[in-house]
């Protein structure tokens, strides 16, 4: 493999951690879905450049689906239930952004540290792409602990599903059987979440899962 | 032929979701619900006499024989119960026909995700079939859109989700350790071929690829720090699905598990994986036991003694060795019968109490002698006394470790005593003391509660040739 080959793909999935940390600090819902848009943008390239690289045509399905599905159509359906709800105000952090920050950083070192000391027998771009990779599914976690509201809260989820297929790409040859069930359940699990919104709105006056908790199962 | 069996035990559930989303008319969806699981465990019975083929994509050996007819023996009895339960649901209006459907539809769908999940030979396709078991059961677990049950699903969707995603995580992890060894493609994700291979594969990547399948998996099984989403599920939902999850969807995840565990123990340079799940296990069984003294709510109780008795078969599973895999494996066959007989006669009684509150409930065994007794039994039976099955398993993991973890096995055991104390505790007043609440007697099917219990009771005074030997060969495939 060329040095550009591997800078490029270096370069995207740097810049999906770096839209990851954009998140971690949106207090705006409908900028925190622009960002999301944007993440899920930068997927769809870089697994294009992987299926390029990796002459593996099959990628660019699931670049594509990244980039029609992810990048668009949720957006903008989210966009819309957003606005139906009326929720367009800031989000809560439970805790501050210079702290959620730090711990990003954190979580990235530390992705680094256990994906590289791990992997040294295999190929350069799989192991800086598989190190990318867990530090935005750890970041997406970040993000999902961090927002009380539902709708952020499948955002950070999502987010999440965006590492793993740039993990699942990253490793060369991994059969199709994965790429298909990566988008399909993210299909799924968007359908889930329509559902679950809208009998939320039925049943709430916020998606604000404090608003929830206070429901809880066992009162005391 | 023997690939027909195979083939059959996915077809028949899927064929008959779909049929169930077409037809009306619960007494009859309700009744072809019963004869499609029923026609899945027979089905699966038969898998003992043609001697199936594994391909790249189904596998079948000794060990999830015996998942997969637990499996559809519990399904099958959960959906006679089922049926006498949501009668009563539609009668007092808390179903609608058209969630019946969707109810009935999704409980073969489920069945459908279980199987594929037992007989996956590819590890992505096994992943697959977790998340759209997961899935399903979210859809059901807030079937009845109060503001508890679409909290509990949607923690247990999130929580879900997030466990999932680990575990796809840990699943690309061995595909990359395998891929220098195998070699690219289809192979990488074959499990059988994995196996063969795993003593080659790079022990580093293995060890986080594990770390990660635990945690995610580990989600799934309900182990104790991350078991915040199962108390809610089960308390929330459907008392079939209560069931069913405790009853099944556990050990499925179990299962899956226990896959992983094999591919590693082949590799011994890989770090033993028996350790970090006797760990988890004994969290989860000290955890859980203590949580029981603070419950009110019956269901959500039986939810915390799964998630104890889950953790004394991952500590069983964990300490290894023909002897405690056995144990372990007798464990986790006793539970499943155990506690979905409990949820069985945990159902009826709240249907009957109109309520799910420990404190509205009271005297049992005199308002409605039948249930009452029989949760007795459940309850007697879960928390380990003789004669019956659970004891005998308990008695089983005990002895089978002390030898060699006798700290460890004082801890398991500190935990059991504890649990006994809570269940046995909270469940008096439930039993005896003042009749409370509604007296009327329940329109229920005993016959699956009682059933079940036969099963755990003889179990626990002759356990038949032909089982101890199966479970030999498992326990020894366990290694």
């Amino acid at each position: 493999m060329s040095s550009l080959q591997f800078d490029i793909a270096h370069l995207l999935a740097g810049s999906l951690v770096l839209a990851s940390f954009m998140m971690l600090y949106q207090d705006r819902l409908y900028a925190l879905l622009n960002v999301y848009a944007v993440h899920a943008g930068v997927l769809a390239l870089s697994v294009a450049w992987q299926a390029y690289v990796q002459q593996a045509p099959h990628l660019y399905v699931t670049a594509l689906i990244a980039l029609v599905f992810k990048a668009i159509i949720i957006p903008v359906a989210l966009h819309r239930i957003i606005k139906r709800l009326g929720i367009h105000r800031e989000i809560e952090n439970v805790i501050g952004i210079g702290l959620t920050m730090m711990a990003g950083i954190g979580l990235v070192a530390l992705s680094m540290v256990v994906m590289l000391r791990v992997t040294p027998g295999a190929d350069a771009l799989a192991r800086e792409d598989l190190a990318f990779a867990l530090s935005v599914v750890l970041l997406g976690l970040l993000i999902m602990v961090t927002r009380r509201n539902a709708v952020s809260q499948v955002v950070g989820f999502m987010s999440l599903e965006n590492g793993l297929v740039l993990a699942a790409t990253g490793a060369k040859g991994m059969p199709l059987v994965v790429e298909i069930s990566v988008a399909f359940s993210v299909l799924i699990a968007f359908i889930v979440i329509g559902i679950f919104l809208f009998r939320i709105r039925e049943r709430f006056d916020s998606v604000d899962m404090q608003a929830l908790d206070r429901f809880r199962g066992e009162r005391r | 032929m023997s690939i027909d069996v195979l083939s059959a035990i996915l077809v028949i559930p899927a064929v008959s979701a779909a049929l169930l989303v077409i037809l009306p008319g619960y007494r009859q969806t309700a009744k072809l619900n019963v004869v499609a699981a029923f026609a899945t465990f027979l089905t699966s019975l038969s898998l003992f006499v043609v001697e199936p083929v594994s391909g790249q994509y189904l596998l079948v050996d000794d060990l999830n024989k015996v998942f997969i007819v637990l499996t559809t023996f519990v399904s099958f009895t959960t959906s006679v119960f089922s049926a006498s339960y949501i009668q009563h649901e539609i009668e007092i209006g808390r179903l609608t026909p058209t969630f019946l459907r969707f109810y009935h539809a999704m409980y073969q769908t489920l069945m459908f995700a279980m199987n594929l999940a037992l007989v996956a030979n590819n590890i992505g396709l096994m992943w697959v079939a977790v998340e759209v078991a997961t899935l399903t059961t979210v859809l059901m677990v807030g079937i009845y859109r109060t503001h508890e049950a679409l909290e509990a699903a949607w923690k247990y969707f999130i929580l879900g989700s997030v466990g999932i995603a680990l575990a796809l995580f840990g699943t690309i992890l061995v595909y990359m350790a395998a891929r220098p060894v195998v070699g690219e493609g289809l192979d990488g994700m074959v499990w059988t071929v994995l196996v063969k291979h795993a003593a080659q594969f790079d022990p580093a990547l293995l060890n986080v690829a594990f770390v990660f399948l635990l945690l995610g998996y580990g989600t799934k099984v309900g182990l104790a720090p991350l078991h915040a989403w199962l108390p809610d599920a089960h308390a929330e939902g459907p008392t079939p699905i209560s069931a069913v999850l405790s009853g099944l969807l556990l050990n499925v995840a179990l299962y899956a598990l226990l896959r992983f565990k094999m591919m590693l123990a082949v590799n011994l340079a890989a770090i033993a994986p028996g350790p970090l799940m006797v760990t988890m296990g004994l969290i989860s069984v000290i955890f859980a036991s203590l949580m029981l003294y603070r419950r009110r709510d019956i269901k959500r109780m039986f939810a915390y003694s799964s998630i104890e008795h889950m953790g004394i078969i991952v500590f069983a599973f964990g300490m290894g060795g023909p002897l405690a895999n056995f144990a372990g494996l007798l464990h986790m066959t006793m539970h499943s019968l155990t506690k979905s007989a409990i949820f069985f006669a945990v159902g009826h009684i709240a249907q009957v109490k109109g309520t799910q509150k420990i404190a509205d409930i009271g005297g049992l065994t005199v308002t409605n002698p039948v249930l009452g007794w029989g949760l007795m039994l459940g309850v007697i039976a879960i928390v380990g006394l003789p004669p019956l099955g659970i004891f005998m398993s308990e008695f089983l993991v005990v002895s089978s470790t002390f030898a060699r973890a006798p700290w460890l096995t004082v801890i398991l055991v500190l935990g059991i005593i504890i649990a006994l104390g809570g269940l046995l505790l909270r469940i008096g007043s439930v039993m005896f003391g003042e009749p409370k609440g509604p007296t009327a007697p329940a329109e229920a099917s005993y016959v699956p509660m009682f059933t079940h219990l036969a099963l755990v009771l003889m179990a626990g005074l002759y356990l038949p040739p032909v089982l101890v030997t199966g479970f030999q060969n498992v326990a020894k495939l366990l290694g």
